[in-house]
């Protein structure tokens, strides 16, 4: 079993990007996604910026792979898009179909991201003959559903990777939820998500847990959490169990449990935090937030 | 410019028709399009009724395949698709690249309409179904605001239809799972969207609290409008402050930028509601096919009373221009 880090979804500062990669290329982790895949109003890096991360990364024995936009609707971000597409150090993680397009067009081989709609043999394989090398599982995929489809992955020779820990991508809109928030317009935002290292709570009346909201993207609630199961992963063919980032000290601790549990061939991985809530229960065929010990 | 209207069943249809819709867009019973409730769509003996009537009346009928078949579950979606091609349809509505591909394998020619759930947004991603599948249009996500889907109609290899009315969602369709992650149910894998299955209505000393899968979204004191719970509608508890976090219960209403959406080339305007009443859908396909009319052949334009007749059928009573006007977003 190998393991991932997504990009990070939150708007952090420049230096606090650098100081967590410093971090993450002294782990055990195999694979770092880098970019920014939420705003592109979010500009504490340049491309040469992520570029440089990803080199200390590669250096260090990681495979890094470029992370692009989910949602992109003006022509400069087609045009950011192109320039990931054209460098050729790093694999490129196509979130949007144009993603898929401008990859395919310059025949460069694809991770397809988890906002990529794969739910069956036909499009898994149409995805790998256009260049997919490996599918980030769309979230609400669970293990009956998957039991068909890793058959033909596996024949095709395209890797699995699902996500084990961090809020879920749920939704992405025109709307920034943040700026709504602050009751500010989306194009006057003040960069309010840069105060917010994960994003803004959004709970019932009642006190249960129900959203977060990350500029105009929607998260789980609940901090998915499949780290004891990675076994069982491993047994249904995943390949790859995924770390989406919180905060940096907690993905980094939750870096080192999982590496370790894995490395070390233990079931339970030794990671314990009470101050977050979890959930997951697309694994088990079951609503997103519940939780199966 | 098209009126394409919804129609969930047969008497749904003859209103959109008899009101001058120029298509009309339907789903069968099953999980294969996006608005899978229970009575509602055509079974096969309806379909053929509707057809016949759609047609004498020189109104084209649109066929939704347009969920994102598992693959447990692939033989439904594609003898759906079989019996669309077979039975008359005059295109089909879709978001799936793998049914596409298996469209495409059984005819070169079929027109295919690319689903909002697709979430197409960008030049680049209606390039890419044109090229694989060759796709006659595409539905825009309500995620666009005028200027964008004006400059995307002038460069687009296909004709563009957007959303004129109806019921507002504000998420990149197709990429939402909000529903999943609180119901185990999404528009995506179930055709369902806050599943009426989960509701629950609750009264207690006069306030009305709304709840999906238990978790409660709303709440209303007396004489306050209550809506259907749909998940990004409901008021939330945010750093202390209870509000719309999402959005508030509102509709999508375009008319007041139908010159503009014209001038821009849209080819088609839809309007959502395929669950909606016959009653509903012949008030609403009235005022529209007047709006349409005033801009093409500088007829009269829909009066102040015909306008309120919309607003009275829309969510919360309210309507916004939602993504199309920047200061939404």
């Amino acid at each position: 079993m190998k393991t991932s880090l997504a990009a990070v979804p939150y708007f952090w500062t420049k230096q606090a990007y650098q100081d967590f990669y410093q971090q993450v290329a002294d782990t055990d982790i195999d694979t770092v996604y880098l970019g920014e895949t939420v705003c592109s109003k979010r500009r504490s890096m340049t491309l040469q910026d992520w570029m440089e991360i990803g080199k200390l990364l590669a250096s260090k024995g990681k495979q890094v792979v470029l992370s692009t936009m989910t949602l992109l609707e003006a022509e400069s971000e087609l045009n950011y898009l192109k320039k990931i597409v054209q460098q050729d150090d790093f694999l490129v993680e196509a979130n949007d179909m144009s993603a898929i397009q401008v990859a395919n067009q310059a025949n460069r081989p694809f991770v397809a991201g988890n906002a990529i709609n794969i739910y069956n043999n036909q499009s898994l394989s149409l995805f790998n003959r256009l260049g997919m090398t490996r599918w980030n599982i769309p979230v609400e995929l669970g293990q009956e559903d998957l039991k068909p489809v890793i058959p033909k992955a596996q024949e095709l020779g395209v890797e699995l990777e699902y996500q084990v820990y961090g809020r879920m991508p749920l939704a992405y809109s025109a709307r920034c939820f943040t700026a709504r928030h602050h009751d500010l317009p989306k194009d006057r935002c003040q960069f309010k998500c840069k105060d917010d290292v994960e994003g803004i709570e959004v709970s019932t009346r009642e006190g249960d847990s129900f959203a977060q909201i990350n500029g105009i993207q929607t998260q789980s609630g609940k901090v998915s959490n499949l780290l004891n199961h990675w076994q069982k992963l491993q047994a249904a063919g995943i390949d790859y169990t995924r770390i989406v980032p919180v905060a940096p000290e907690t993905t980094l601790e939750v870096i080192h449990a999982l590496t370790h549990a894995i490395n070390s061939n233990q079931t339970t991985v030794n990671f314990a935090d009470h101050t977050r809530e979890y959930c997951n229960g697309y694994w088990f065929q079951m609503a997103g937030l519940e939780m199966i010990a | 410019m098209e009126l394409v209207c919804p129609a969930g069943n047969y008497p749904s249809l003859v209103k959109a028709v008899d009101q001058g819709a120029n298509a009309v867009y339907i789903g069968f019973k099953n999980a294969t399009n996006a608005r899978h409730f229970s009575g509602l769509n055509f079974s096969e003996k309806h379909l053929h009724k509707g057809i016949e009537y759609a047609h004498q009346h020189n109104c084209k009928v649109y066929c939704a395949i347009n969920t994102y078949p598992r693959q447990d579950g692939w033989k439904t979606w594609t003898s759906s698709v079989d019996m669309a091609l077979d039975i008359g349809i005059d295109s089909l509505i879709v978001a799936d690249s793998g049914i596409m591909d298996y469209i495409r394998s059984r005819s070169s020619e079929f027109p295919i309409h690319l689903s909002v759930q697709a979430s197409a947004t960008n030049l680049e991603a209606l390039n890419f179904y044109h090229q694989n599948f060759g796709i006659k249009r595409a539905v825009l996500p309500r995620v666009l605001s005028l200027k964008q889907v004006t400059q995307l109609a002038q460069k687009s290899p296909v004709e563009i239809e957007v959303f004129g009315f109806g019921s507002l969602c504000i998420m990149a369709e197709g990429r939402c799972y909000l529903s999943s992650y609180l119901t185990g149910e999404s528009p995506n894998t179930q055709g369902v969207c806050s599943p009426s299955s989960h509701v629950r209505w609750e009264e207690n000393d006069g306030v009305l609290k709304s709840r999906l899968n238990n978790l409660l979204i709303d709440q209303f004191e007396e004489g306050e409008n209550a809506g259907y719970p749909t998940l990004c509608k409901g008021r939330f508890e945010v750093e202390g402050n209870i509000e719309y976090a999402l959005e508030e219960p509102t509709s999508l209403n375009t008319m007041d930028i139908l010159p503009e959406l014209h001038q821009a080339g849209v080819v088609a305007i839809k309007i959502e509601g395929r669950q909606r009443s016959p009653a509903y859908i012949e008030t609403v396909a009235n005022v529209w096919r007047k709006a349409i009319d005033s801009v093409l052949k500088n007829s009269e334009q829909p009066t102040e009373q015909d306008k309120q007749k919309l607003t009275a059928l829309s969510e919360g009573r309210q309507t916004t221009i939602g993504a199309y006007e920047r200061s939404w977003q």
